[in-house]
């Protein structure tokens, strides 16, 4: 229990590493965040990744299976109160606005908390808002593994009897080829939110 | 307990007047308009708004709570470090300043409902008792709202 704790302190303290890198290179933020400002010129931004994880439905899926759509990234946790659901929810309204191009999109969530998010109880969850939302889970190491690879913060906090997650709310888009695409950041401007949306389903 | 419960009930009800104003007292505390969102299925937590406004002398502090529709309601804060979100537990609650206010809310500090019985309903009220170091327990009700309730996407901002 120790060493798996350090380990993943260890790993934390990578990631946030990675991520402070990560930031200094691609993530533009300042006061006209959410104007448009997509991300153009990085060439190939070290975001993303090969990964294998396990989906909703328990089937194993990778990165080849997102190819050829743009993709809706975001990682969080069925145990979150209060950021998961609602970017879920706004995703869903976005869906909604963007109509059928939506369909030509993969929505996806990825558990940053594996030792509670079940395939079964992803699917569950993630449905009830969308149909077209995937959730992919898996073990501790496949996680590690697409976490690193899109650059994203995790950092388990113990409370008192159970324990939380720490997380990136930003929920990442990826064009066609897997490719980072940019951003959408935490309680964004819904218009700013959606134009990103039509630029990558048109990507 | 049961019985202190119940007076705190009644006087939470006498002290409402109506079902609508949903506010509620605990000593010098007035609690307005407690809720929660809706929950998906399968989901083990929920949150718990609610504003607190002192009108007394002295500070008091919202230290706990508990409700029969949670194994264990926790005190936790949230906030965000650029694109990080960052949640805690506040082990000593939450100050409600003598003459001043305490908000908890979406995107800060907030009430865990952790082990959800069943979840959350959209219309439906869940009992919930608040602890306060000096004003006791009283008993209130979270309204549960719409699952986005109070984000972004939200077509009503009533809150």
């Amino acid at each position: 229990m120790r060493r798996a704790r350090i380990v993943l302190l260890a790993g934390a303290a990578i990631a946030v590493l990675a991520s402070a890198y990560a930031a200094s290179l691609v993530v533009s933020r300042g006061p006209v965040a959410g104007s448009g400002g997509l991300v153009s010129s990085t060439g190939t931004a070290a975001i993303g990744g090969p990964f294998s994880m396990i989906d909703d439905r328990g089937e194993r899926v990778t990165e080849a299976d997102l190819t050829g759509k743009p993709s809706v990234i975001f990682f969080g946790f069925t145990y979150c109160p209060d950021v998961c659901p609602t970017t879920l929810f706004e995703l869903t309204a976005l869906m909604e606005r963007l109509g059928s191009s939506a369909d030509d999109v993969n929505f996806v969530m990825v558990s940053v908390d594996p030792e509670r998010d079940t395939p079964e109880i992803l699917h569950e969850y993630v449905k009830a808002f969308d149909q077209r939302f995937r959730g992919f889970t898996g073990t501790q190491e496949e996680v590690d593994r697409i976490t690193e690879a899109y650059k994203v913060q995790v950092e388990r906090v113990e409370t008192e009897q159970s324990y939380t997650m720490n997380h990136t709310a930003s929920v990442y888009l990826m064009d066609s080829d897997n490719r980072f695409f940019g951003t959408i950041s935490y309680h964004e401007d819904q218009n700013a939110a959606l134009a990103k949306l039509e630029r990558l389903a048109g990507a | 307990m049961r019985i202190l419960h119940a007076a705190s009930l009644a006087a939470a009800l006498l002290t409402a007047g109506s079902a609508l104003a949903h506010d509620y007292r605990a000593g010098s505390v007035e609690i307005d308009h407690p809720w929660s969102r809706a929950t998906p299925p399968n989901a083990n937590v929920g949150g718990g708004y609610l504003t607190l406004r002192n009108d007394g002398e002295e500070p008091d502090r919202l230290i706990g709570g508990s409700s029969p529709a949670a194994e264990r309601v926790e005190i936790h804060t949230m906030e965000m470090e650029g694109d990080v979100m960052r949640m805690r537990q506040l082990p000593d609650g939450v100050e409600i300043p003598a003459g001043g206010t305490a908000e908890l809310a979406p995107g800060g500090m907030h009430l865990m409902l952790i082990g959800l019985a069943a979840p959350l309903v959209e219309g439906e009220r869940v009992p919930l008792t608040l602890e306060f170091e000096k004003a006791g327990s009283v008993e209130v009700e979270l309204a549960i709202d719409a699952i986005g309730a109070g984000g972004a996407a939200d077509a009503h901002s009533g809150h």
